[in-house]
This record gives structure tokens, sequence and C-alpha cells, in this order.
């Protein structure tokens, strides 16, 4: 085969692949709503292309079973036939045969021996079956119209199509048009009464709507995901030369250089952000074979389910779509399959005959987050635990003593993976452990929550992307390492003669009380088998350093020598001949040209035992059990405000917490700004905030913080999309709480009055403080990039 | 291999402990001077750490450790000689960086029966040149499988 014919082939296998995955959309929903034309026509489009093209690549049993396939469509089209499950099978089956030979086509060249047979008699039959006499009205239709629908452009074929309008009437149109007649084709066909008006609108809005699609691939280009990983790499080098420009100029003291190094920063930044966004794709590319999916497990096990779709346009990097796909494929199958009840059993329990199965996709604080939804008879926990017990996974002490979540998790454990029948229908959690190991793969989570007799739900937690992650560095025996933001909680920093009094030991295990609670700590350079530094060791002057950081629900603190800062780190993953070592996810190269390991936090965990059986993490009921509550409290960072009052926000809404020096502040215009991560951050100073209207702008026009007082302490905000720091008095605490005791708010830009804590608390209404922020300003905008250097 | 390809072919070469090694040039994708190089604590010993070349990270082996050789002394910095495998680019340390050469067909022969043991599966054979022996190394030999290097250690 010569090269030019090996392109086309190649070509109308990455579209057939693609309108392959229509077609089972379209036919599933077609079979709940058989009267939509619109996908039947497009239905029949891809199979007629399909079979085109393969007669002229010379395939010709592919041919030969799309041949047949068009033929019952074209019965359907025409409204002789109507699509039934039967049919919708039997077409099903047409696509998988087709997939197949496409498969087999990429493989080897060729189609492959088969006997497609079987199928090509069903076909033939079910097309047969109806009554006959359509017979005359068919004759005119076959061949042209299959041309007039693969490319419907033109309004008299459309009408010949759809109205019924005749060849020659069209073509008496036509001629009369090229003798000169300016009307529209449409308007001599109304007039010579061969169409109706209402036809003409119809098949207008038709035009429309196809004219419409080919605009939209026009404005598309298919492109090597080879290209784009490459383009992606080299942005991945542009970041990192970034990172060692922007530190030469921060210490080269030259203002233009410094204007070229924020400049090559800020399109840097953008460069990276769109990079990055040609390799997102929404999540309904792998959702759209689910609807297939649960019609095929609903059909094999008797039931009836619907499903229901919301969030498909949530994008996701190329590679965590492919990493999800069959996870998420697992767990809709396992919610057919032992999630939703039959149909007798539904009706039985009040219930609708039919399950519903929901998905829901949405971002939330830089992770996406997948829900998978029955409304079935539930997980039975009794019935886990017992197992559990059964399976000396858990003992019955502990059995006892683990919370209802908990005890649902166990069911993503190995040994629960074969296990016999937890629920009424056969053994959920077939296979849940794998779903597990490829989600956590990701650095993704995996929790499952359920009530008896009225479903359960699956919620996969995934980071947005793989290539460029936000990390935190440390140093421990000389060396950086990068540990991803997502695991981090706190950090803590204990001060020499704190130590000796914090860190407290059970039977020769080091522990930190964080906030009343046992935290067991993991001494990086003891796990990493590390030598001692000395000169860090010096530095440190006997203070210690615990990085908090979260690995499958628990939480530990990570004692290194130095915490350095964040950074936006490259990943690259490690070679073959270093994925053995468990406690590294990948490397990264550092501003300074250096390379970094990035900690596996759960492998880390792993091998210093904090997450191992879940025997272990019964062990600490009490801490899990008020994990699990916090649900439905929040948490909270408490400072003061002005005249120590107590405030609060959410700590969801805090991006960081720093503290710097008065010298860093500087004024731009009336507005108190910092040098902050290669961006100029505004600051708002609450006691500003917080001040009555008509004595703000007094408080405003004040000079800058007086050199000699302390540096000040600012929560970094995120607030749809800008950054901008609140300057408070002091940080008090991190809390949880319900906080439901509320009370009006007594002052501007305060939300209202809780009781956090035992008390009463200003919880602050972070937009309210922006927008009178801007107001008073009077500034175009606090957004980071307008607040950047002009130039 | 070698002596099934054309008469003639070219060879990096390369010492260790005073032996001369050599690799196939066309697997050879640079050789530097040493580079600043991160520990990767826990991985089996022969992996020195990692190297930025240029934008792409590198493992290097310690060839030394790999063919179970004496330990380099503190002294002798070591060079990089990167060569091209499965699992992407591998630098090899080595003591000093020989000349190429090209060397014929014939002068090859299979390692004598006598070299036993783990290093026998990474080395070919030798060239037998006027300066002397040199040995030639199988690199996706030498690439591959340093766990089980490890696990033979461990053994030990």
């Amino acid at each position: 085969m010569s090269d030019n014919d090996s392109d086309i082939v190649k070509d109308f296998l990455v579209e057939s692949y693609e309108n392959l995955d229509r077609l089972d959309r379209d036919l599933v929903g077609l079979e709940k709503n058989p009267k939509d034309n619109e996908a039947l026509a497009g239905v029949f489009r891809t199979i007629h292309t399909i079979k085109g093209t393969c007669g002229f690549l010379g395939f010709n049993k592919l041919e030969k079973v799309a041949h047949v396939g068009e033929n019952l469509l074209t019965r359907l089209r025409d409204g002789q036939l109507t699509l039934n499950p039967e049919l919708t099978t039997a077409l099903l089956g047409m696509v998988d045969a087709v997939r197949q030979m496409l498969g087999s086509i990429e493989a080897s060249g060729s189609e492959g021996k088969r006997n497609d047979g079987k199928l090509i008699a069903t076909l033939t039959r079910l097309q047969q079956l109806p009554e006959a006499p359509a017979k005359s009205k068919l004759a005119p239709v076959p061949e042209s119209t299959a041309e007039a629908v693969a490319s419907p452009a033109n309004i008299g074929d459309i009408l010949m199509q759809r109205a019924g309008v005749t060849a020659a009437e069209v073509q008496f149109a036509a001629k009369t048009q090229k003798e000169g007649d300016p009307r529209h084709m449409g308007e001599i066909l109304v007039e010579q009464g061969a169409a109706r008006p209402a036809d003409v609108v119809d098949a207008l809005r038709v035009q429309q709507s196809s004219r419409a699609q080919a605009t939209a691939s026009d404005s598309t280009i298919r492109v090597d995901v080879g290209l784009l990983d490459k383009v992606m790499n080299l942005v991945g080098e542009l970041v990192l030369a970034r990172n060692q420009i922007l530190q030469f100029a921060n210490r080269v003291q030259d203002t233009s250089f410094l204007t070229v190094s924020q400049h090559l920063n800020r399109i840097t930044t953008e460069l990276q952000e769109g990079v990055m966004k040609t390799r997102m794709q929404p999540i309904g590319n792998i959702w759209g074979q689910f609807p297939r999916t649960v019609r095929d497990v609903a059909l094999g096990c008797g039931k009836e389910v619907n499903i229901e779709m919301e969030g498909k346009e949530t994008e996701l990097d190329k590679t965590i779509i492919e990493a999800i796909k069959d996870p998420l494929t697992h767990l809709v199958r396992n919610s057919v399959d032992h999630g939703i009840e039959l149909p007798e059993d539904r009706v039985k329990a009040g219930k609708d005959r039919t399950g519903r199965l929901s998905l829901r996709a949405f971002h939330e604080g830089g992770q996406v987050n997948i829900e998978i939804t029955d409304d079935g008879a539930g997980l039975n926990l009794e019935r886990i635990r017992k197992k559990a017990v059964e399976r000396a996974v858990i003992t019955a002490e502990q059995a006892v003593r683990m919370t209802e979540r908990e005890i649902f998790n166990l069911i993503f454990l190995p040994g629960f993976s074969t296990a016999e029948k937890v629920t009424n229908v056969s053994g959920r959690g077939v296979g849940l452990d794998v779903v597990k190991t490829n989600v956590e793969k990701i650095g993704g989570t995996v929790d499952v929550q359920s009530a008896m007799g009225r479903g359960t739900t699956f919620r996969v937690k995934i980071p947005l992307t793989l290539a460029i992650i936000p990390a935190l560095v440390v140093t421990c025996g000389g060396d950086r390492y990068a540990i991803p933001q997502v695991s981090l909680i706190e950090l803590v920093r204990l001060e020499a003669d704190e130590v000796a009094k914090a860190i407290e030991l059970v039977h020769g295990a080091p522990v930190y009380r964080l906030r009343g609670r046992l935290l067991p700590l993991v001494y990086l350079n003891q796990e990493l088998k590390l030598a001692a530094d000395a000169r860090a060791a010096k530095e440190r002057d006997g203070a210690v350093n615990i990085v908090v950081l979260q690995a499958d629900e628990r939480q530990f603190g990570l004692v290194v020598d130095e915490i350095n800062d964040t950074e936006e780190i490259v990943v690259k993953p490690l070679r073959k001949q270093l994925k053995t070592v468990k406690t590294f996810a990948g490397s990264s190269i550092m501003g300074d040209g250096k390379v970094a390991l990035i900690l596996d936090v759960l492998g880390l965990a792993q091998r210093a035992s904090v997450v191992t059986e879940t025997r272990d993490r019964a062990m600490t009921g009490k801490a899990t059990e008020a994990a699990a509550e916090a649900g439905e409290k929040q948490t909270f960072l408490l400072f003061a405000g002005p005249d120590d009052s107590r405030m609060a926000i959410p700590l969801s809404t805090l991006a960081r917490l720093e503290e710097f020096p008065v010298a860093q502040v500087e004024m731009s215009g009336n507005q108190w700004v910092t040098q902050y991560r290669g961006q100029i951050l505004p600051l708002v100073r609450l006691t500003v905030a917080l001040e009555e209207r008509r004595n703000r702008l007094r408080a405003l026009l004040q000079a800058p913080p007086a050199a000699d007082s302390g540096p000040i302490q600012v929560l970094v905000l995120n607030h749809e999309g800008r950054s901008f720091g609140l300057v408070v008095e002091r940080i008090l605490d991190i809390v949880e709480d319900r906080a439901d005791v509320k009370s009006a708010a007594t002052r501007a830009n305060v939300l209202y009055s809780v009781v956090i804590g035992d008390r009463v608390t200003e919880l602050l209404d972070i937009p309210a403080i922006l927008r009178s922020a801007d107001l008073s300003a009077k500034q175009p905008g606090l957004a980071a990039r307008s607040a950047e250097v002009p130039n | 291999m070698a002596h099934s390809s054309v008469q003639t072919s070219q060879f990096c070469t390369f010492y260790l402990d005073k032996l001369l090694f050599g690799v196939e040039l066309k697997g050879v994708q640079e050789v530097i001077r040493s580079l600043d190089m991160t520990k990767v604590p826990l991985a089996p010993d022969v992996v020195s750490g990692l190297i930025n070349l240029r934008g792409q990270i590198v493992t290097a082996v310690d060839l030394r450790r790999r063919l179970e050789l004496e330990p380099r002394p503190a002294d002798v910095l070591a060079m990089n000689v990167v060569v091209r495998s499965e699992d992407g680019s591998v630098s090899l340390l080595v003591d000093e960086i020989g000349d190429v050469v090209e060397v014929e067909e014939d002068s090859f022969e299979p390692p004598p029966e006598t070299l036993r043991g783990a290093v026998r599966t990474m080395i070919l054979g030798v060239h037998k040149l006027d300066q002397g022996l040199m040995h030639v190394l199988n690199t996706e030999r030498v690439c591959q499988s340093l766990e089980r290097a490890e696990a033979l250690a461990v053994d030990k």
C-alpha cells in the first residue's frame, strides 16, 4: 500500500472511531426517543460514510456489514420501522462488528478472518419483518438521498429527501434559476406547488444547522498527541528557564532587566496555561460510552436503568482522562450490576421501576470531583462488618468501634475483592481495590457513602493535571525534595525550647499534639537513610520543622531540616531503573538547574507504616471518627481583628499564610502592595476594611507602615481568580466547628457572628471586603494581572 | 552485535580501574564532564544519582559498582558517557575517556568460560587491540534490571 493510501486509511480510522463512539450514544438515545430524526440522520450518515469509504478502500467485509446496517437504517429513517430494543441490539451489534474490523485494519491492514453471516442475516431479517407495501414509496429514495444526507448543503436535495419533492421538480427549478429567475430554489418550488412553505422553512433550518456543523469543524484541527506532549515538555523547560531568570533578576539590580524578566514571566505563565488547555478534554469524552455500558449491563441482568450526567464539560488533562477511564467504567458497571435492584424489588420497596444512575463532575479546590450515585439498595453495613470480622480484616472489637464510613470503605480492600454476597445481588466490591489503586496512582482518592435502601455514592477526586503542579520544597540531608501541595495540610515550627515538651513518645514512637490530637511524626532523614546535615542542624538551632501531610485519610507530621518555599514544578517521571523506589513520585528540575526528587506522600507513609492495614486505622478510632464527622463541620482560620476582636474565615478560602517584613510593603497609589512570587499582591488592611465608610478614606491616606513595627501577618486569599492579601493583627488558630449558632452582623463586611470554639466570632465577608477595597482605592481592579508592572 | 555486522565498527572507549572498555559509538549520545548530581535515597547502590542534562533528567549508573569493580578513588572525578537505552538516556560513570577506535570484526572474541557471574551477561566479549583487550559492554544489560542487582546484593 502506498504512503498516500495508508494516510487515507489512517484518516478513515480516526474519523470512523469518533463517529462510532457517537453512534453508540445516538442509538441508545434513539431507543428512548425513536422520534429524534436528527439523531437518526446522524446515525445513518455515519454508517453511510463508512460504507462508502471502505468500498473505495477495498474492505469488502466491512462494506457488506455496513451495507445491511444502512438498509435497516433507511427503513427506520423512512418511518417504516420504529426502533425497539431488538433493533437497537442488532444495530449495536453491527457497530461492534465495524469497530472490531476497524481495530483489525489498524493492527494488520485487513479486516481479518471473520464470519459475519449471522449478524448480516439478523439485520436482513429485521429489515424485512414489517408490512412490505412501502416498496413503491421506497423506490426513488435509495442512493440519491443517501448522498444528500451525507452532504445536505443543497436546499433542493434536502427538500427531496424530507418533503417528497421529486428530482424532476428540483431539476426544473434549477433550470428556471439558470435561465435568469432571481428567486431562491425554495420559492420556485413553492410556486410550482411542489413543496409547501412549511417544508421549505424546515429545510432551510436543516441546511443551516448542517452549515453550522461544518464551520465548527473548520475552526478546529487535529493535532498529533505526540506533538502536544513535545510542546508541553518545551513549555516545561521554559518554565524552568523562567524560574532561573527570575532568581537571577532578583539578584541583579537592573530595572530594565527586571521589567523584561517580568514580561517574560507573564508570557510564560499565559503560554503554560494555553498549552495546558490544549491538553484538556471534557470528561464527556469518556462518559459518552457510559449510556451504552449501562444499557448493556442493565439488559444483561434484567434491570431498568436511566443514566443522567451533569458537568460533562468539566475538563481534565488528557493523561488523566485516559487513566480514569477504566476505574470510572468499573464503578458505573458496578453500580448497575450490584447497586440498583431488579425492577420487581424496586417496586416492592416503593421505588420507581427504573433505577437512576447519575454522574456528576465539577471542579473544586484545584481538583476535579466525580460522583457516581445510584438510587439502589445501598451497602449493607452489618454484612460488611460481619464479613470483615470473618475474614479477620478487623477484630470484633474494632468492628464495633469503627464508624459507618470506615466500614463502607472496607469494600476497597483487596480482601473484599472476591467477596461473596455483600448486598442482595452479588458481591459488591468486585475489583474495587483495583479502582482504588488506579485512582491513587494518579494522585486521586476514592470514597464511598451509602444509605440503606436509598443508594450509594462513589466520590472520586483527582488532580487537574499531572504535568505541572504546585509543590512545597523542603531540604533534608543537604538535598531538596518537593512535596505535592495536594497532600499538604499545614506547617508547624517548634522552637528549641518547646521541642522537649511538645514532642512526646508513645513507646518510642514520636508524636506531636496537634490541637489535642496525636500526630505521628516521621523523620525524613531516617526514612530515607540520609546522613545528618550538621550545617542545617546548626542553623535550625534545635527547632523542629513539621510538615503536616495527609495520606489516605491519615495525617502525619514529616520532620525535615528546612522548609524552603512553594514552587510550580514540572513533573518528570522516574525512569524504569528507579520505579521500584516507592518513596518518590518523580523528579523535577529546580530554578538553579539541579534535580530534586518529588516525594510520594502515600509511598512514604506506607514505608513509615503510617498507613498500613485497616487494623491500624481502626486502632485510632477516635481520631478518624472525628475526621469522619468533619464532613459536617467546617474548618476555620481564626485571627485577631482590630481591638483584639475575634474573627474567622473558612479555611477553604485561604491560599496561604505569609509574614512580610514591613520593609517589603510598598505603596502603589494609596494601596499597600508587596511583591509576592513574581507578582504584585495588593494588601487590604482589615482595620481599614472594617472602618465606617466615612472614616475609611482618612484611614487609607495613612502612610505606609512605620518602619520600626514588626512584620505584618497576611492571609493570602484567592477570590474569583484574583489574589490579594488581607493584613490582620494576629493569627490565632485553626479550628473545626459546626458553627451553627449564628446571629446577624453588627458591622459592614462581616457576614454574621457565629460561635466557633465556644466563643463568639465574626465571620468575614470576603467578596464584600474586596468590593469595598476596590471602590475606596479607586483602582480599576485588584486583579493580580492588572496590578503587575506596566511596560 | 559487533561480530555479526559489517567488517569494521566504531567504539567509544573508556577506562575503569585501568581496564579498557568500549561501547558502540552509534549508541552513545554524548560524553560530558562531571555534573552536579542529586542522590536518590533508597535506590539500588549502582545508581549514583540524577543529573540534569539540558532539561532532560538522566539516571547516572556507577559503572564500577555495576561491574563489581573496586570503588572509584575519591580523587578521581567521574566522566559521564551518556548512552541511549530502551528506557531513555542513561549516564554511565567512568574513570577516564579514551579514543574512538575502529575495530575489525575478526579481532572479536567472546569472553572466556572462566568469566562468571552477573558480569558475564554485561560483557559481550573483547576486541584484541594492539594496546590491549577492549571489553565490549552490553549497554542494554548494563542499564536494565538494576533492582535485580540489588536483590542479589541483598541475598549475599
